[in-house]
């Protein structure tokens, strides 16, 4: 019979490190793991403590994790380096065209 | 990278039964107004749903348009003019039953979204006095203020209600739960939907969905053209798990898609090739009718459909002298002149005028009341723009009224793609329906983004909620058809297959491979030779690859699943490409063996289905729908009648 291989997961890191735990405020309540649609988080099962980005690169930067979750702070959304969109001062007129 | 220990059970072989009369599969906006509608009429409903319902779906984290409402209570348009504008907007390869569903109901399930805790009126009073919004009903608008028929809408709040509302009438949520396969038997010599197969994607535990009937609410393919191992969740527009899983369960068991020939060079969001949707500057969608600076700071100018320069801001919210109204926003790209609307000096006029490069979306020289709208309001409930935008560049020091935000691209793209790098998008092919939404399999009917020529949220909305009361209407005559097991040990076989591989491919490394695949065989120019090399590249990955795809565990086991319906649509498309010869300017479609553009012999709708795993080519003709009004009015009466709750 053939036989099925045994669960197990390590972190896929990727280049982008875009969930970001602030230890000081989440409490470990895994609403974010819980919300993810992209399912890029793992469940805490240290109690108290925040849950394990395992899959960064899958993550579509929606913010579901951060609009869900009960603690202001605890989760933090963050761009790629690449992906952040310029601003600048706005430029004035000019009164010669 | 060191092993961390799995949190899920482990119930690979477990197996769950549950029974419904209406089996909705997506739990988007289109699957959750589908199961409102079924639970409204009593029926027993189970949703099934890959991510977590409360934010899951494009429209998840929200959305800002609400396009073509037009009964809403301060519209100057009829649903059959804007629903025949839509049609004949796309030279009839459109769908006209859809697009009246949603001029006609759209604004009945706004009032549904109020009455259940969403936020559609300006109830602050924080516009009060704006061009933009109805002082009586404090209803606000978009693009056309002289019509106002499209709603500026705080979609965030959307999603919590809606699940809010489907638990307290008893529907039964499956969050994390895939669903893989269709059910079927035969019936009086005729196939009918009787259910679904899914897996827990945490669990690995199987669920067999017994219904009377099944509503496919389960977006449109990607991940087709474009992908990147580092950063796949950033490949495509839509949210990386919605990649046509829906479609592909429908071809295996016969269903029948139309326009699947067409596909546009990408747009939006290939990892590395785009910004975050929404964060840069542009003039449309979200941002319309933002002031666009060149770099400088000369102001580009905004001309109307006769090329006639505006000179005020309030200018670009009305139509044209002599138009009645004007088409933006969702497919509307390059309307023609007859719905055209206000629009910047096209780039090509721009650079032969002078301006220069950069240039910058400069919401400062707005009046107050359109800057705020558009950030804060606009940007904070369309799409992904609540965290990812408008709270980010807040926190980065981003402020309107004294800032600029960089446009890139050569146009409200913000982004630049080869041409063979294409996206299902702008109405792109779907499934093929009939009135009642219903596809050519009895019991099976379809929504939303899963359906041919589709667009936006409302859409989604009205399209469901309009199918989940004809699939209510057909579970109420009949009762429970049996299936048959082999059809569920067989899909248990395929969705495990990957677990007993101790060693092999990746999904990604599939995934990375189909989309080359696509890019060279079937890009922007196509020809029978390279279709034909594509299918037969894509049959060597199934005959070679697919029995090598290794996973350890639930999670990868998924996005497995999901590179397999990957190549099901990949196939799908590439035979649908062989069978439309000759091109077609409105399907984005090009063939250099077949050079003729929309000859009238083909300007109908192709539709591609298999039987006995072999694709079949079915033609229907334009306009088959009838006229619309009168057809939606033969087919809804119990609705028209009072049966809108």
């Amino acid at each position: 019979m053939k036989k099925m291989n045994e669960l197990r997961v390590s972190v896929v890191p990727c280049s982008a490190n875009p969930i970001q735990f602030d230890e000081t405020k989440c409490i470990g309540c895994n609403t974010c793991a819980k919300t993810c649609h992209c399912d890029v988080l793992l469940p805490s099962t240290v109690k108290g403590e925040h849950p394990i980005v395992a899959w960064p690169g899958e993550c579509w930067y929606c913010g579901a994790c951060v609009l869900q979750c009960p603690v202001e702070g605890a989760i933090r959304l963050e761009h790629p380096i690449m992906n952040r969109t310029k601003f600048v001062d706005a430029i004035p007129e000019p009164t010669e065209k | 990278m060191s092993e961390i220990k799995w949190p899920y059970a482990n119930e690979f072989g477990q197996e769950e039964h549950i029974e419904s009369d209406v089996l909705v599969l997506g739990g988007g906006i289109a699957g959750c107004f589908a199961a409102l509608s079924a639970a409204r009429r009593g029926e027993r409903v189970v949703l099934v749903e890959k991510g977590a319902t409360v934010r899951s779906g494009s429209a998840g984290t929200g959305f800002d348009h609400w396009e073509s409402a037009c009964t809403n209570p301060c519209s100057k348009v009829t649903s059959k003019e804007i629903a025949e504008a839509y049609v004949d907007e796309q030279d009839h390869l459109s769908n006209g039953i859809a697009h009246y569903i949603c001029c006609e109901e759209g604004w009945d399930r706004l009032e549904d979204l109020e009455e259940i805790g969403g936020k559609i009126r300006d109830t602050e009073d924080e516009f009060v006095g704006a061009d933009f919004r109805d002082e009586e009903t404090k209803l606000m608008f978009a693009y056309d203020y002289e019509n106002k028929f499209t709603l500026r809408v705080w979609g965030k709040t959307f999603k919590p209600a809606l699940l809010k509302e489907l638990k307290r009438l008893g529907v039964k949520v499956c969050d994390y739960t895939e669903a893989t396969a269709l059910l079927t038997a035969e019936v009086d010599g005729k196939k009918r939907g009787v259910g679904a197969i899914g897996m827990d994607t945490h669990t690995g535990k199987i669920r067999v969905f017994h219904s009377k009937s099944t509503i496919l609410t389960m977006s449109r393919p990607a991940r087709l053209w474009l992908f990147n191992a580092d950063l796949p969740g950033l490949c495509e527009f839509r949210p990386f798990n919605s990649i046509g899983s829906g479609h592909a369960m429908g071809y295996r068991v016969g269903m029948e898609f139309t326009m699947m020939e067409k596909s546009v060079r990408a747009e939006f969001s290939a990892a590395g090739s785009s910004f975050p949707p929404y964060s840069a500057g542009n003039n449309h969608n979200t941002w319309y009718a933002c002031t666009m600076v060149d770099s400088r700071g000369v102001e580009i100018p905004y001309l109307d459909r006769d090329g006639n320069e505006l000179k005020t801001v309030k200018e670009r919210f009305y139509p044209a002298p002599g138009q009645k109204f004007f088409l933006k926003g969702g497919v509307i790209d390059e309307p023609k002149y007859e719905y055209r609307g206000p629009e910047t000096v096209p780039f090509d006029e721009l650079m032969k005028r002078g301006y220069k490069l950069p240039f910058y979306a400069d919401m400062s020289r707005l009046p107050k009341q359109e800057r705020d709208v558009i950030w804060g309001m606009m940007i904070g409930n369309e799409g992904k723009t609540a965290v990812p935008v408008l709270d980010y560049y807040n926190r980065r020091g981003f402020d309107p009224a004294k800032k600029a935000m960089q446009v890139y691209g050569t146009g409200w793209t913000s982004a630049s793609f080869s041409d063979d790098e294409r996206q299902l998008f702008g109405a792109p092919g779907g499934i093929m329906h009939d009135w009642d939404l219903k596809t050519n399999i009895d019991g099976i009917y379809a929504a939303g983004d899963q359906l041919f020529g589709s667009d936006c949220a409302g859409f989604a909305a009205a399209t469901g909620y309009y199918a989940g009361r004809k699939a209510s209407a057909y579970s109420d005559t009949i009762e429970l058809t049996p299936y048959d097991r082999k059809q569920v040990d067989d899909e248990i076989e395929r969705l495990y297959a990957p677990m007993y591989v101790e060693e092999g491919y990746s999904w990604k490394e599939l995934n990375w491979a189909i989309t080359k695949c696509m890019r060279n065989y079937c890009g922007a120019i196509k020809n029978e030779a390279l279709l034909v090399q594509g299918l037969d590249l894509l049959k060597s990955y199934r005959e070679e690859i697919v029995p090598q795809l290794s996973c350890h565990n639930t999670h990868d086991l998924v996005r497995t699943h999901e590179v397999l319906d990957i190549l099901e649509v990949a196939e799908m498309i590439i035979e649908a490409c062989r069978m439309r010869k000759s091109s077609s300017k409105t399907l984005n479609f090009t063939r250099s063996d077949y050079p003729e553009m929309d000859p009238s012999e083909d300007h109908h709708f192709i539709t591609i289905h298999k039987e006995n795993g072999v694709p079949v080519r079915g033609d229907i003709e334009l306009d088959y729908f009838g006229d619309l009004k009168s057809e939606y009015e033969k087919h809804n009466q119990d609705y028209i009648n009072g049966g809108k709750k």
